[in-house]
């Protein structure tokens, strides 16, 4: 195997950032380059402070690495002055450890978070010296996979991906790992035993047929061995995977810069909105004294002063208090400075505010919360049960407790909204704001609005999409509402990227075409604002002959053929379909935690259930069970530091 | 020094070599804290509203350039033991950061910034012959004055750097280019290893650059800080 360092060592001190090119982070494999070994070089599309944290990606390096028949290296996406440099020179993709070519590696496999990173993918494969089209692809040449949560539509990138992984990773990442250990007289057989594997779709194995009116007829395998419906991935128990074991620390700054510890996977709470929710089900704690002893050992080891307890909603977590208090004891007991702990998402009622004035003593500058609509209506209809009085309780706990300013995360654009919804959020966040001033003049609400986007596998996925001109009229109906209301501050996302990820995020594989054109006229770091361009995108739309309308703004009917319905994330589709017509009912749906199943089919279809410590709702506020817990607050007792 | 000694300020001299280079001077401060963490000192803080840890660096070392002689001062919580402290903190930092040598400071000496006077350099000049660059070399000693615009705050002056190049000659040639020896003043004007090779000749580059001392002024004399 080669190395390009000595080529990019000259080269780095004419771009930005160059450490992150350099790799050197503590837990870093090393395991040297051994044609023997299956090597795996796990990507992700965007550039290293952005991809570097990611801890599906960590954890996946580290399970390949701790085979002895396999090796795995990481590479990202380089800035543009360094990727021009390296077109120039003929460098090409790199792995940050040892850095050898990508297309030295058996297998590139790409973490797919959002839609906007898929022309980085493509220039990351063109860049490793891959063709960039599995059909032109031969047997020897790199196998590109992708896993992630953008991968429960898979369909927009099926031209470029050999292997897509749907679900958890930990235990399909060795399976392919198993095949790929062996010899294949063709490629096609290759793919042929990928698609064998529970939860591996192989997109070339499989034909779509449209109809006259462009709707999609069918995706339908070619092979009798190939799977007609592909059925996500599910760790049982989280206990037994304990990953990252030695977390990547870097040498330089990136997001999320700090240690995190998953608590839990899945939720249950059923936000109709919410794609991570519905396709991660069911609820799998981690035990509590492994949290724990994860924290204090993570902390020794990287020499870190935060953690942060991850997961979709962490006050959900059944031991949350005394797991926190455990973990300032341990900080405590080592004694080499103050540790803060932190929880990622905030729930909205004094009870989450009580966590985070334990954890947060010192600095009290924004605390946030996400009330996610303007009405009880809209709250019904995305079922996220937040009554009015439990934000209320819940800002007037953080004003009252040193917090002079509130962060409130609003969605717009959802289903059956009406301006009276979309105004909900300006009276909300004036509500907030007058509350504040009783403890602090200078009390303040940011509120950050995003346009919604409907997502496979949600309730919400037959739903046209606000065209971006509706979501700017309400941006606007919001700005000028604000405009006079003291204290009250409005941040809202480019509609424009909204609408590509719209296309991307319930398209087709014609798709293909349409990503290609983008990457080849430059579009490339689309989540950046300052390389996002919408024309580029419309244009070459028109080019391909498909119509956004079409594929994003146009509301679909029950018996339109998905481009995911050969994908299964185990929900029943019958069980989504009577969400949605709760939905626009206003009916809400309880947690099944805490009640009874109403079989959704994550469990059951799978023969696996929810893994957790406690079988009552933790204290305080509603919840989004529905239920009246006011009465039932219990204020945690923590220790403090 | 006899035997080990306890302090509270402690002053840390280190080494910045191979890929780490490319990391910058704030990486290298949170790699120092977290280093310190690791191996459980602990340090002191400051007060009020964010707390952070009490460390100070010298002079910044530009991204890319190696060095000999880095400094940072540490404020610790209380006293603590000196004695094999290179071993453990070099072992709790990343490959490429190696802890030299230590020593206790008395309190209310000055800061790493205030002493420092100036800073001996080796440089590789690429894209040259070597008598190209001796010849260049040559000519900027002889030179009186050496006057460069410099950008401050959207405005454009004329400053002479000539006083702050105390010292400039060639070493000999490297496997690329040709390595030069500079000492470069540090106070109030001053220059960069970069700017230095650009003064030399506009179609030189700059190759491996590496800082081998840090010198401060004690009584009219030149020398090292001690460490």
């Amino acid at each position: 195997m080669t190395s390009v360092w000595s080529d990019l060592e000259r080269v780095l001190a004419q771009v930005q950032k160059p450490a992150r090119y350099i790799g050197c982070e503590d837990g870093a494999k090393a395991k040297e380059p051994d044609p023997s070994l299956v090597s795996w070089l796990f990507t992700y599309p965007d550039t290293y402070e952005v991809g570097l944290p990611n801890q599906g990606l960590q954890i996946l390096y580290e399970i390949i690495n701790e085979r002895p028949d396999a090796r795995a290296d990481r590479s990202y996406a380089p800035w543009t002055d360094l990727e021009a440099i390296m077109r120039e020179r003929n460098i090409p993709l790199f792995s940050v450890e040892h850095h050898t070519p990508a297309n030295e590696f058996d297998v590139i496999a790409f973490n797919l978070s959002a839609e906007l990173t898929y022309t980085n993918m493509v220039n990351c494969i063109d860049l490793a010296g891959i063709p960039i089209r599995t059909a032109d692809r031969q047997l020897g040449d790199t196998l590109v996979m992708v896993g992630g949560h953008c991968t429960y539509n898979p369909e927009p990138v099926a031209d470029f991906v050999d292997a897509v992984v749907l679900g958890d990773g930990e235990e399909v990442v060795s399976e392919i790992t198993d095949v790929l250990a062996q010899t294949h007289e063709t490629r096609e057989a290759l793919l042929r035993q990928l698609a064998q594997i529970e939860g591996v779709y192989v997109p070339s194995l499989y034909e779509a047929t449209f109809g006259a009116d462009d709707m999609l007829l069918a995706i339908k395998p070619l092979f009798d061995d190939v799977p007609e419906v592909i059925e996500k991935r599910t760790l049982a128990d989280l206990a037994e995977w304990p990953y990252p074991k030695e977390q990547l620390v870097p040498l330089t700054e990136v997001v999320h810069d700090r240690l995190n510890v998953e608590v839990f996977r899945g939720c249950t709470r059923g936000c109709r909105f919410c794609q991570a929710g519905m396709i991660t089900r069911p609820v799998r704690e981690r035990p509590a004294d492994q949290v724990r002893s994860m924290v204090a050992n993570g902390l020794e080891r990287t020499g870190y002063s935060e953690v942060s307890l991850t997961s979709l909603s962490t006050a959900d977590f059944s031991d949350i208090g005394p797991t926190v208090t455990g973990i300032m004891d341990d900080a405590q007991a080592v004694g080499s400075g103050p540790v803060s702990v932190s929880l990622p998402s905030l729930r909205v009622d004094a009870f989450g505010v009580d966590i985070a004035a334990e954890l947060q003593r010192a600095k009290r500058g924004g605390l946030t919360f996400a009330p996610e609509a303007g009405t009880w209506r809209m709250r019904q209809i995305i079922n996220k049960l937040i009554r009015e009085e439990d934000l209320y309780s819940a800002v007037e706990a953080a004003y009252s407790q040193g917090w002079h300013r509130v962060k409130l995360y609003f969605m717009i654009g959802l289903p059956s909204e009406t301006d009276e919804d979309t105004l909900g959020i300006a009276e909300l966040a004036k509500n907030c704001v007058k509350i504040g001033k009783k403890y602090n003049k200078r009390a303040s609400a940011t509120v950050s609005i995003g346009g919604f986007v409907p997502k496979p596998f949600t309730p919400f996925q037959w739903f046209g999409q606000n065209t971006p001109q509706e979501l700017q009229r309400k941006i606007n109906l919001l700005r000028d509402a604000t405009r006079k209301m003291h204290g009250v501050n409005i941040k809202w996302h480019d509609p424009k990227a909204t609408v590509v990820e719209g296309i991307m995020s319930r398209g087709d594989r014609r798709l293909g075409t349409v990503i290609e054109d983008v990457w080849r006229n430059g579009g490339v770091f689309q989540e950046w604002s300052e390389h996002f361009e919408l024309d580029r995108w419309t244009d070459a739309m028109d080019r391909a002959g498909l119509s956004i309308d079409f594929f994003s703004h146009r509301h679909r009917t029950e018996d339109e053929v998905l481009p995911w319905s050969h994908l299964s994330a185990g929900l029943h589709a019958d069980f989504l379909w009577q969400d949605w017509m709760d939905a626009l009912e206003e009916v809400g749906l309880p947690d099944c935690r805490w009640t009874p199943c109403y079989d959704c089919g994550a469990c059951t279809g799978y023969g696996i259930e929810h893994v957790v410590a406690s079988a009552t709702p933790p204290a305080g506020g509603s919840q989004g069970t529905g239920q009246d817990l006011s009465s039932t607050a219990v204020p945690v007792q923590l220790v403090s530091r | 020094m006899n035997g080990p000694r306890v302090n509270y300020k402690v002053r840390i001299r280190f080494t910045k070599q191979g890929k780490i280079r490319f990391t910058s001077h704030r990486d290298v401060a949170r790699l120092m804290e977290r280093a310190l963490r690791k191996v459980q000192l602990q340090v002191a803080y400051t007060e009020g509203f964010s707390p952070r840890p009490k460390l100070s660096f010298g002079l910044a070392l530009p991204v890319g350039h190696e060095s000999e002689a880095e400094y940072l001062d540490v404020d610790f919580a209380n006293e603590i033991e000196l004695e094999g402290l290179p071993e453990r903190l070099t072992a709790a930092l990343p490959d490429g950061l190696t802890v030299t040598s230590v020593a206790g400071v008395a309190p209310g000496t000055k800061s790493l910034q205030e002493i420092i006077s100036s800073c001996r350099w080796e440089i590789e000049v690429l894209d040259g012959t070597e008598e190209e660059v001796t010849h260049a070399v040559e000519k900027l000693v002889a030179s009186a004055e050496l006057n460069v615009e410099r950008v401050r705050k959207g405005k454009t002056s004329v400053v002479d750097i000539r006083p702050t190049i105390l010292k400039l000659e060639v070493m000999g040639p490297t496997s690329n280019g040709t390595r030069v020896v500079a000492e470069l003043a540090t106070e109030k004007v001053s220059i960069r290893p970069a700017e230095l090779v650009a003064v030399l000749g506009p179609n030189f580059s700059e190759g491996r650059v590496s800082r081998t001392h840090q010198w401060t002024i004690v009584d009219g004399n030149q020398m090292e800080l001690a460490v």
